[in-house]
């Protein structure tokens, strides 16, 4: 029998206050970053801002900034130029509400044919978005992360008692929170498919809590005489492994994602990765702490 | 054996089958396969999305404001004339929504008249002498739905006749319509085809008011606001400056020429029964050759006998293809647009004139082209991502958890096989975000048995027997692993409702992986383990 972590005996609900002050300042920035995204100072994508993006796959490589000068030179105003230099490709983005669709993409097209000869091209792919589905997108995510918290808390208090519904989204808020403000801190596009991989985030990182929980919960039927804090800490140390173990198949996933699985879900990937890291953290240091936070104080003590 | 074993293994290996019939379509194997077995058995595969296939994701809104405005002029111009016909003077303009008639000699008769003749119309409150008029409700909200269904009709017959496989085109909300074009290879062009109203109207120029001499010839390109803006203080009543595009067929220049246009418009494309291309053989320039229906030949006959030796312009969305002098009068009902087409546009112009005018503009509001290439890119990646994921996991799984990792590896491969076939069988498209959530599938699909392994790993210290610890490492963590799925299958389900196109496909596999999980994980590693211990007691498990 090969075990990863052989009976520990870690007393994860000492640090909690260590773990706090962690969760606090990235749940913070996360929070933050909502801000940001309401206000309009963020780095949305154009799926939420509206605008224009256009994938081109060069033939030789190319440089961002030789890009930059040819977009700029067909009068595109501040493009966001991405670049994937393993495959030659080059992401371009222009933010904007023009009420004309069209225009931008052709004008990108043109201003490269002229700007970059000699070096190829093929359009991968081209979106543009008008103001008025950019902000109905953004207004179905804000009911999409709505409703899903609130399911998700529904779910689990009724499963569990009402204060561990509160841990569990708690913890589930914070991994959503920490890796948005991740993304924000590395100025990362805030988009529809980061969102996705934000709820995905969301559901999966419960799966570890609520496996600590359900030890919790049985450990609490068992030892009636030890204290709230014992208990948890015993649970923890009982189902680390598998734990760790469980998230560890999803990371590996999430890294071959990473490396193989192409430009278009490379943001998606490394939000997952995040999200697991961030999420097995929580479901240890985060979700039992609240529930331990919340409990009633008894009079002796 | 014990019978239950026996019946899951059987319900296994028929899910295997018919998972294995579904997706044989998307192998090539599938073109080997015997005639009968392919006029009974599915034949779809998977549904790739527009993202993995290429092709155009369009939406439109359609104006239908412009219904509705256009609708109140033409009540307007009626209006006028049936009050003129009765002999009474007034003054009738139609403004936005309204018509307002001032003046009026009897303004009790117009009352009466507009409410016997035009049922459409109420009239509103009154500011001193002037009648004013508007549409009824919901003679606005019949026009304003018929409108967004005539642009879907109409789309639809352009888009067949512009030759796309398996077009999709449906509303969204009340007044947005949404194309898919697979595989489509010039998006420009078939955007255009879809975006113009493509309103034929015949309208004579005006050449006898002195503005027609005072006007430019041409302009250039650009400019043609300006020259309006300029002209309009002067422009005669019932006139309106239009322009031709006119090419230099040595130069290749391109200019606007300039035209005076009496408004009214004397016949219209609606009365057009074919149109088709045709080559002018002196030039070597396609042409459109157009023939109206019975009305409309009669119309065209009138007209062309009252207007001998005038210009006649042929005006289609407010662009005038060509303005030749009518002869004599013409009977039979056909005419030519020409007008330095290429083939190409020739072609277009045949389809969007047979497919007939859009009633209201439309306006796209969001586009997303992907190309051949990217799509193909984006299936390899997928394909290498998923395979290096159930390559790495399976083989932690193996050498962590010995032989029984070998048969959580089992129920894996069956977990990603089933998903497959559940995609096929239910045509759910599969988009690129879609193969993202089969490959965290991977991930996800052994986190059952890892928490199934953990408890019997437990069970086996305490001291129980192989089989004791599987059953009760079964019963154990079986609540454990359906609430922890439960949440994740709640996230899919919301941005099931919440996402669009791809982030569809995502939720949809996410959703399936995660069942089928439960399934491959309760019943499939299960059996293999009871069958292990049903022949004797085993003494090790290796886990």
């Amino acid at each position: 029998m090969i075990t990863l972590i052989k009976n520990t005996r870690i007393d994860f609900l000492g640090k909690r206050y260590f773990a706090f002050a962690v969760s606090g300042v990235l749940t913070l920035i996360g929070l933050l970053a909502v801000i940001h995204v309401f206000t309009g100072k963020a780095n949305l994508g154009i799926d939420f801002a509206g605008g224009t993006a256009v994938q081109l796959k060069f033939e030789r490589t190319v440089t961002v900034h030789d890009v930059r000068v040819a977009v700029e030179a067909g009068g595109i105003r501040e493009p966001d130029i991405q670049d994937f230099p393993s495959v030659n490709k080059v992401l371009i983005r222009v933010k904007g509400k023009e009420e004309k669709l069209g225009d931008t993409s052709s004008r990108i097209v043109a201003a490269l044919g002229k700007g970059i000869p000699g070096n190829k091209f093929v359009v991968d792919s081209t979106t543009e978005i008008g103001p008025k589905v950019g902000s109905r997108l953004r207004n179905d995510a804000f009911w999409a992360v709505l409703l899903a918290t609130l399911f998700i808390l529904v779910y689990i208090a009724w499963r569990f008692q009402f204060r561990f519904g509160v841990g569990a989204t708690v913890a589930t808020f914070h991994d959503v929170m920490a890796v948005l403000g991740i993304f924000y801190l590395l100025d990362k596009e805030i988009n529809l498919i980061l969102l996705s991989a934000l709820l995905t985030i969301a559901g999966y990182s419960l799966t570890d809590t609520i496996v600590v929980f359900d030890r919790i919960r049985e450990e609490m039927k068992r030892q009636k005489k030890s204290s709230l804090i014992e208990i948890m800490n015993l649970s923890i140390n009982e189902v680390l492994s598998r734990t760790i173990i469980t998230s560890w198949t999803v990371l590996l996933s999430s890294i071959c994602l990473f490396f193989f699985g192409g430009e278009v879900l490379h943001d998606f990937s490394l939000a997952m990765i995040l999200g697991v890291i961030v999420g097995t953290f929580s479901s240890i240091f985060v979700a039992s702490p609240i529930v331990l936070a919340l409990e009633k104080k008894p009079a002796a003590a | 054996m014990k019978k239950s074993i026996i019946w899951r293994l059987g319900l296994i290996a028929a899910s295997i089958i018919v998972a294995l019939v579904y997706l044989l379509p998307a192998t090539s194997t599938y073109n080997s396969m015997p005639q009968w077995w392919k006029n009974v058995m599915p034949s779809r595969g998977i549904v790739l999305g527009l993202d993995l296939q290429g092709g155009l994701h369009l939406v439109f809104e359609v104006e239908w404001d412009k219904a509705v405005e256009v609708t109140i002029e033409r009540l307007g111009r009626n209006v006028r004339d049936s009050i003129k016909k009765k002999n009474i003077t007034a003054d009738v303009k139609v403004s936005g929504t309204e018509i307002r008639v001032s003046g009026a000699s009897d303004a009790k008769a117009v009352e009466g008249l507009v409410k016997d003749q035009f049922p459409s119309l109420e009239s509103s409150f009154t500011t001193g002498s002037d009648l004013i008029f508007s549409l009824r409700a919901d003679e606005t909200k019949a026009i304003k739905a018929n409108s967004v269904d005539q642009a879907i009709e109409t789309i639809r017959n352009r888009i067949d006749q512009f030759g796309v496989s398996e077009p999709t085109i449906h509303r969204q909300g009340a007044n947005e319509i949404v194309i898919q074009l697979p595989g489509v290879k010039d998006p420009k062009r078939a955007i255009e085809l879809i975006n113009r109203v493509a309103l034929l109207e015949f309208k004579m120029l005006d050449e006898t008011s002195p503005l027609a001499a005072e006007l430019p010839a041409s302009v250039q390109p650009g400019d043609e606001e300006a020259l309006i803006k300029n002209f309009s203080p002067k422009l005669p009543e019932g006139t309106e400056i239009l322009f031709g595009r006119q090419v230099d067929r040595q130069t290749q220049q391109v200019t606007k020429r300039v035209y005076l246009v009496k408004k009214e418009s004397l016949l219209t494309g609606d009365l057009l029964t074919d149109a088709r291309v045709s080559i002018d053989t002196r030039f070597n320039e396609p042409y459109v050759s157009i023939e109206f229906n019975d009305e409309g030949s009669r119309l065209f006959e009138d007209v062309t006998g009252a207007n001998v030796k005038k210009r006649m312009a042929i005006v289609l969305d407010k662009n005038i293809h060509s303005a030749p002098e009518i002869r004599e009068k013409i009977a039979g009902g056909k005419a030519q647009i020409s007008g330095g087409f290429t083939m190409e546009e020739a072609k277009d112009l045949a389809i969007v004139l047979k497919a007939g005018a859009l009633q209201a503009p439309v306006k796209m509001i969001q586009n997303v082209t992907v190309g051949p290439t990217l799509g193909r890119d984006s299936i390899e990646a997928g394909k290498l991502a998923g395979i290096a994921a159930m390559v790495l996991v399976s083989l932690f799984m193996a050498f962590y958890y010995k032989l029984s990792g070998v048969i959580a590896d089992f129920a894996l491969v069956l977990n990603i096989l089933l998903l497959l076939g559940a995609l096929a069988w239910l045509g759910a498209t599969l988009t690129m975000p879609g193969i993202a959530g089969v490959i965290l599938a991977i991930g996800m699909a052994v986190d059952s048995n890892v928490l199934m392994f953990e408890r019997m790993r437990e069970e086996l210290l305490v001291g129980k027997t192989p089989r004791a610890a599987v059953d009760s490492g079964y019963d154990k963590a079986f609540l454990t692993i359906v609430d922890s799925h439960v949440t994740t299958l709640i996230t899919a389900a919301v941005l099931f409702q919440y996402g669009t196109g791809p982030i569809k496909g995502f939720a949809v596999t996410l959703f399936l992986g995660v069942s089928i999980n439960l399934f491959t994980a309760l019943v499939g590693t299960k059996v293999v383990f009871d069958l292990l211990n049903s022949r004797k007691e085993v003494r090790a498990l290796s886990i």
